[in-house]
């Protein structure tokens, strides 16, 4: 079972055991060098570990790319009160597709990352809240667990050190919103998958209401290395602001879609046609998502000079988000996948906040009604508009994700929504 | 104290509040959908946004929920900002997108939040032009009526009904725009506060099922202040009736009693007053037949019964105001006056106010309690006694763990983030009763025994509080560890309330509740709260009233010729036997509002008026004296009952009556003749009050058809009734502004035509209405000395064979003689039974619903068995009030066998 595509630039990192299921089981995943980063952690202690982290300049890979050392450095020190780390493997943004692979192939990098944050940070107990479709995933990851506390590298006195971790495997029930991080805990407590108005931050007050962390899988699974290799070593990938490298998860129209690892600073066309194949045959490149479906959608000039790091991207107007490269091609009907997306975010909106509970459904019926060849050029801006209403004024971002490829396709594609309105073809839709 | 700007304007504000509620208390008008004072805030509708900016430099400054958003010293926001304008006017477009616009048949409309605000914001184009979102509606129950499609999603209902209330069976199902608030399946809703969801609720989906029945705009409604007859607490209310039918009862908001909410059988047990089971008419019973007659033949028969010669005593009632039981002791002098209580709550009504007349010990209000750190309930099942004590101690147990998380610095508003700290937990609260009690959900540890065993567990805790308190012997390991828990608990606490009351008829455990207190309280007073069980048993305790036992005893011994009652039904007071013998050998003369078993056996019967017919003062549980003001002239021959008392005496030539006339008149002498009372009349808004020289109007300046409603039968507009008992008119004519706090007929206020508008009478969002909350406390502590500890401690609980204790067991929903024939109440009510533990059932040999036979006060009873889990062992319940079994003082000991 080789990994479908697997290209010479890529650094193999976190991505080393894809396609290989020997790695899976725990003298597998030994045999390739793992739980070293472990056995490094508890040798230096948890306030290196620390220092290591932020020295590696790792950046969160759920999206935000906060500053990963940073982030754990929030955390108040280890008292009465239990500290808990979240791993948020509810991976569901539209065009990603990393988390699964990285659990699937290699469940124990996972738990080795999970276990050095949080023995970080003072955690004697990790939860890995795992995406509710993810059902392979959930068995190689309860497999894995399972060995991890037969052979002590879970639960009581770790390795035979005095450390406790406990780490819990959570299938949640399939609701993208229950990725955003307060979102998750509140499922994982059992209640609505709401997100929390903050402050008060997670390091304050998380899940169960006790001091928590929590990362993307991708984030902890570079942990291992990091804690490894050191901090230094992982700079000699990726740029100053963004360092090591990272999985693109490429999809749509190029020849050769998957994950890749490369460095960051990658740029985007040699992603596209060098790693990727390039579009099909006498097709041309029309636009890209570089980050998942919440970042502004980039057209071929945004592209061109696009290094694929988190400067770069913001520089040339979009977010770099989870790396959750989506490729366009010039058959694509744009109004059409903005207004996949848009629904998407409407079907998934936890209905806390107004403007996006209500924002999201309004805005797909807008553009199902310019898709069909009847809007009108006032549409745009009842779009813009809303899209306005909706940005930076809801409890979590999940609004703003579902405005930004409608407002960055009103700018840079206005010809193709003009076209549908003023008597392209009406194209019926369901 | 901080200054903040809004809009260049610099006020001081409390820090501890959040930008919401400081605006709204500057009077300035601030839309918002989710926030509630009672509930804090969550800022889920992004209703409330304004401009904040960093200095006064900033120009561009950045949209912020003002209900999340601390009021912190030079905070400098703006509500007229173009982009705030304009984002809140964008959210209620949103919001009204899927919103029916059915206003015109909303049972909400004109009294609706979402109407107002979106007035409010200016919002008035539609730009929508899509389908909207439907949903299927529930049945609830006879008490609320569901509309889901005019739900906002504002999450208030299931905030307050799960989250304050304690309900479990309503929730928010399924997300996106198409979140669904209402129960897994159709359904009564269980808990006994949902009435609150028609005022917590911003818009028509959940609404009055009871003013459904008979439905009119708020507008059109004449509406007086007034105050709940269902329970010892007096919560205050605002009652409104059109066309001679009372047709809602409204929350009327006293920081100090009810705050924000009623129960369920307040608000929906005014049926009674609309039943058919009203009287009308005087009626005569000659030869045993009962018939109409007029009130001067009435009168013509009375006064020849309470001529001179005549020996005639007085039956009072805890139902009655005490204006009308004074009226009565007036007429027939103290010594003749007799409470009218059921003997074995008379007494324990005497003992409990002595005991919070006397030292070391104070009544608090219901507030108090809601601020309460930890609660000890003796012997009192407060759900189904005393309702609103129960929300409030629901309230007290989320102080402790408040308090910690308030230690995180997360304000004291900030409901979302005091959600995920205080996660379940909660502050010490601990129950003894003869059974399960729906408040033990949210107890600390419950404690099962006899009444008896309750109330030594009782004096246990007053002795590991203080020393010098009796011990108690013989108590067992899990008592002991229970007493050491509750002392501890206590003891640790800034403020700790007993609760009890006459519940379970113990004097045991009212003396234990009291001792408790005292030990607590050492040289200082601590919080005692008794419930009684009426409307106005503290009112009448006041009044030094004789034992009701006497007065029948005197009618035995031949020593009356005729009885006065006074909305009181005897049967559900003493033995049939004893009030028929009454009947037989002297002759009773009854007022009361309803045909009761006492009226139909009377030998004349006079209509009064009941609470919404009539204007008199009740005094509450805490010793609160509070007026309730006539809502309505009633039909037919009614008058309230100390109109009739005047005009009795009158027609039998006696004098005791002559020049009170009028509530005033009798408050006043009131004062003069019973210490107690003194300084009640200089406090209570009288009949010459006026404001700016003017009445306060009953009806709003939009009542619509005064003209027309009587067109048919003369087309000149009627004359109003006038009112010469009180400060209000029943016209639409008055005083236009808001009245003084104890006067307030309705909730309105200009661009507030909610409940919502209650921001507007008070001095401060969420605290006292302006001029200070309506009533008087008649109780204080006394000023020092500490009081003596009773030794008086009963013996354990022994069961005999062959025989139960049996004692009272409350229900909220028919209990109450008077909610309890409304309809909806009665839906909701149980029937009768004998509650037994499933050890007795085993050895009884019966099975859940099969009969038992009881014998109690002579009388056999015949009851359907109900297995109780929670039920002490060799003790048997029985619901009060409720099937045949009237009239026996409980708790009493009885053979019980299968039938
Ligand atoms: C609507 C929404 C969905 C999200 N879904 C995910 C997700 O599926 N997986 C993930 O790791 N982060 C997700 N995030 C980001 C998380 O909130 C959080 O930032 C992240 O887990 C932090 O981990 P990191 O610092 O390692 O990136 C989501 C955020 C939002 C607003
Ligand atoms: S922005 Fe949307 S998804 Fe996020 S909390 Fe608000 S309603 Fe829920
Ligand atoms: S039912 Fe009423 S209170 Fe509940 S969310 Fe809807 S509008 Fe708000
Ligand atoms: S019955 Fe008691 S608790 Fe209920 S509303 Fe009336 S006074 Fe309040
Ligand atoms: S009232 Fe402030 S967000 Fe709802």
């Amino acid at each position: 079972m080789a990994y479908p595509y697997v290209h010479e630039r890529e650094v193999r990192m976190i991505s080393r055991n894809f396609g290989d299921p020997a790695a899976r089981t725990l003298d597998g995943y030994r045999e390739r060098g793992g739980y070293r980063g472990l056995e490094r952690a508890f040798e230096i202690g948890p306030a290196a570990v620390i220092d290591e982290v932020k020295a590696s300049g790792l950046r969160g890979r759920g999206g935000a790319g906060f500053p990963t050392g940073l982030k754990w450095s929030f955390m108040p020190k280890a008292g009465v009160k239990p500290h808990y780390l979240l791993c948020n493997a509810d991976e569901s943004e539209p065009g990603t597709f990393k988390d699964r692979e990285l659990i699937r192939w290699d469940p124990h990098q996972l738990i080795e990352g999970c276990l050095i944050a949080a023995y970080a940070m003072g955690s004697r107990h990790a939860y890995i809240y795992l995406r509710g479709e993810f059902f392979e995933a959930s068995q190689v990851m309860a497999r894995a667990v399972e060995e991890a506390y037969e052979r002590g590298f879970a639960g009581r006195r770790i390795l035979g050190s005095e450390n406790d971790i406990e780490v819990t495997v959570h299938v949640g029930a399939g609701a993208y919103i229950c990725g955003e991080e307060t979102g998750l805990m509140n499922s994982l407590e059992g209640r609505r998958g709401e997100p929390r108005v903050k402050p008060p931050f997670p390091a304050a007050v998380g899940v169960y209401s006790m001091p928590t962390t929590i990362n993307n899988v991708e984030t902890l699974a570079a942990v291992p290395h990091i804690v490894e290799h050191g901090g230094e070593w992982y700079r000699q990938w990726g740029t100053d602001k963004s360092p090591g490298t990272k999985l693109f998860c490429v999809s749509g129209h190029v020849e050769k879609p998957g994950n890749y690892e490369l460095p960051l600073g990658f740029p985007m066309m040699e992603l596209i046609e060098d790693v990727c194949g390039g579009v099909a045959e006498g097709r041309s490149l029309k636009s890209v998502i570089p980050g998942g479906s919440s970042v502004p959608l980039m057209d071929v000039e945004d592209c061109r000079e696009c290094t694929l790091c988190y400067e770069g991207v913001e520089a040339a107007g979009s977010m770099l988000g989870c790396a959750s490269v989506i490729v366009m091609d010039d058959r694509t009907n744009i109004v059409r996948e903005v207004r996949r997306m848009v629904q998407f975010y409407a079907h998934e909106s936890c209905g806390q906040c107004t403007p996006c509970r209500e924002g999201t459904p309004w805005m797909t019926q807008v553009l199902r009604r310019i898709e069909a060849g009847r809007g009108t050029e006032s549409d745009l801006d009842t779009l813009l508009d809303m899209s306005a209403q909706m940005t930076g004024t809801t409890i979590c971002v999940l609004s703003d994700s579902a405005a930004a490829p409608v407002v960055s396709s009103i700018e840079k594609f206005r010809d193709e929504y003009l076209a549908l309105i003023h008597g392209g073809e009406r194209v019926e839709v369901a | 104290m901080a200054t903040i700007y809004v809009d260049d304007r610099p006020y001081e504000v409390d820090p501890a509040k959040n930008l919401l509620e400081e605006c709204l208390s500057k009077g300035l008008d601030l839309p918002y959908f989710c926030w509630h004072p009672a509930l804090g805030s969550v800022g889920a509708c992004r209703q409330c946004a304004v401009k904040q900016y960093r200095d006064e430099n900033d120009q561009r400054g950045r949209i912020v929920m003002a209900c999340m958003t601390p009021a912190m010293d030079g905070a400098r926001i703006s509500i007229r900002d173009k982009d705030a304008v304009q984002f809140r006017a964008g959210i209620i477009e949103l919001l009204m997108s899927n919103h029916p616009h059915d206003c015109p048949v909303c049972d909400e409309g004109g009294e609706c939040h979402l109407q107002d605000m979106t007035v409010m914001t200016g919002h008035n184009y539609r730009g929508y032009r899509f389908g909207k979102r439907t949903f299927t509606n529930q049945q609830l129950g006879p008490f609320i009526n569901h509309e889901m499609n005019r739900c906002i999603t504002c999450y208030r209902c299931v905030r307050y009904y799960r989250d304050y209330a304690g309900g479990k069976d309503l929730d928010a199902f399924a997300s996106h725009n198409h979140v669904y608030f209402g129960r897994h399946e159709d359904g009564a809703l269980e808990n006994e506060f949902s009435g609150n969801l028609v005022e917590i609720c911003p818009t028509g989906v959940f609404t009055d099922k009871t003013l459904k029945q008979h439905y009119t705009r708020k507008w059109d409604l004449q509406t007086a202040p007034s105050v709940c007859a269902h329970c010892s607490l007096g919560c205050n209310t605002i009652a409104g009736e059109r066309y001679g039918q009372l047709r809602r009862i409204l929350n009327r908001y006293n920081a100090q009693v009810n705050g924000y909410f009623l129960c369920d059988r307040g608000r929906f047990g005014y049926g009674f007053v609309n039943g058919d089971r009203r009287l009308r008419q005087p009626r005569l019973l000659q030869d045993g037949e009962s018939r109409p007659v007029s009130g001067a033949e009435a009168l013509k028969r009375t006064a020849l019964l309470l001529g001179r010669q005549s020996r005639v005593i007085g039956i009072g009632s805890p139902r009655a105001s005490v204006e009308a039981n004074f009226a009565l002791r007036t007429l027939v002098g103290s010594r003749n006056f007799f409470s009218g209580m059921a003997p074995g709550e008379e007494h324990l009504v005497a003992r409990m106010l002595h005991v919070l007349r006397g030292a070391g010990v104070r009544t608090p209000s219901l507030c108090e309690v809601e601020s309460a750190d930890a609660v000890l309930v003796l012997g009192e099942d407060v759900t189904q006694t005393a309702p609103l004590l129960a929300l409030a101690i629901r309230q007290a147990v989320k102080q402790a763990p408040r308090r910690q998380a308030m230690q995180l610095r997360i304000p004291r508003w900030d409901d979302a983030a005091l959600n995920e700290v205080m996660q379940q937990q909660k502050g010490p609260l601990y129950i003894a009763t003869p059974a399960g009690t729906r408040l033990d959900e949210a107890a600390t540890q419950c404690f099962r025994g006899a009444p008896d065993d309750v109330a030594r567990l009782g004096f246990a805790v007053a002795r590991a509080l203080d020393a010098t308190a009796p011990p108690v012997r013989g108590l067992s390991r899990e008592e002991r560890a229970a007493v050491q828990a509750i002392a501890g608990a206590l003891r640790k606490a800034e403020r700790p309330v007993v609760v009890s009351g006459s519940g379970c008829g113990s004097e045991a455990v009212v003396d234990a509740a009291a001792q408790v207190a005292r030990a607590l309280g050492g040289a200082g007073t601590a919080n005692l709260c008794f419930t009684a069980a009426e409307c106005n048993s503290f009112g009448l305790g006041l009044l030094n009233a004789m034992g009701t036992a006497e007065a029948f005893q005197r009618v035995a011994d031949g020593l009356v010729d005729t009885v006065v009652v006074l909305e009181n039904d005897l049967y559900r007071r003493v033995g049939r036997a004893s009030v028929e013998a009454m009947l037989a050998s002297a002759h009773v003369v009854a007022i009361d509002h309803s045909a009761t078993d006492t009226v139909a056996g009377a030998e004349v019967a006079f209509p009064s008026g009941t609470f919404a017919e009539t204007e008199g003062t009740m005094v509450n549980n805490e010793g609160r004296a509070q007026r309730f003001y006539q809502v309505f002239v009633p039909q037919g021959e009614v008058k309230p009952a100390w109109s009739w008392l005047g005009e009795l005496a009158q027609a039998a030539g006696r004098t005791e009556l002559t020049g009170l006339r009028s509530p005033d008149d009798l408050l006043a002498a009131l004062g003069r003749a019973v210490a107690a009372f003194e300084g009640l009349p200089e406090r209570v808004a009288g009949a010459s009050f006026r404001v700016n020289g003017e009445k306060v109007p009953r009806l709003s300046p939009r009542a619509s058809g005064r003209t027309a409603v009587s067109a048919n039968v003369n087309v000149h507009e009627p004359k109003p009734p006038e009112d010469p008992d009180s400060p209000l008119a029943f016209t639409m004519e008055g005083y236009p502004q808001q009245p003084p706090s104890p006067l307030i007929t309705r909730f309105w206020a200009p661009g507030w035509n909610s409940v919502q508008s209650l921001n507007k009478f008070q001095a401060e969002v969420g605290g006292a209405l302006a001029g200070g909350d309506p009533g008087m406390r008649l109780i204080e502590p006394v000023a020092n000395g500490a009081a003596a500890y009773t030794d008086e401690i009963p013996p354990a609980f022994r069961r005999r064979a062959g025989e139960f204790l049996v004692v009272p067991l409350h229900h909220i929903f028919g209990s109450d003689e008077q909610s309890a024939v409304a309809p909806a109440v009665a839906q909701r009510s149980p029937g009768p039974y004998a509650a037994l533990s499933p050890e007795d059932a085993q050895t009884l040999g019966v099975q859940d619903g099969e009969f038992v036979e009881i014998e109690l006060d002579g009388g056999m009873f015949q009851l359907p068995a109900l297995l109780m889990s929670s039920m002490t062992v060799g003790v048997l319940g029985v619901p009060v009030g409720i099937g045949s079994l009237r009239g026996v003082d409980l708790p009493a000991r009885s053979r019980c066998r299968r039938v």
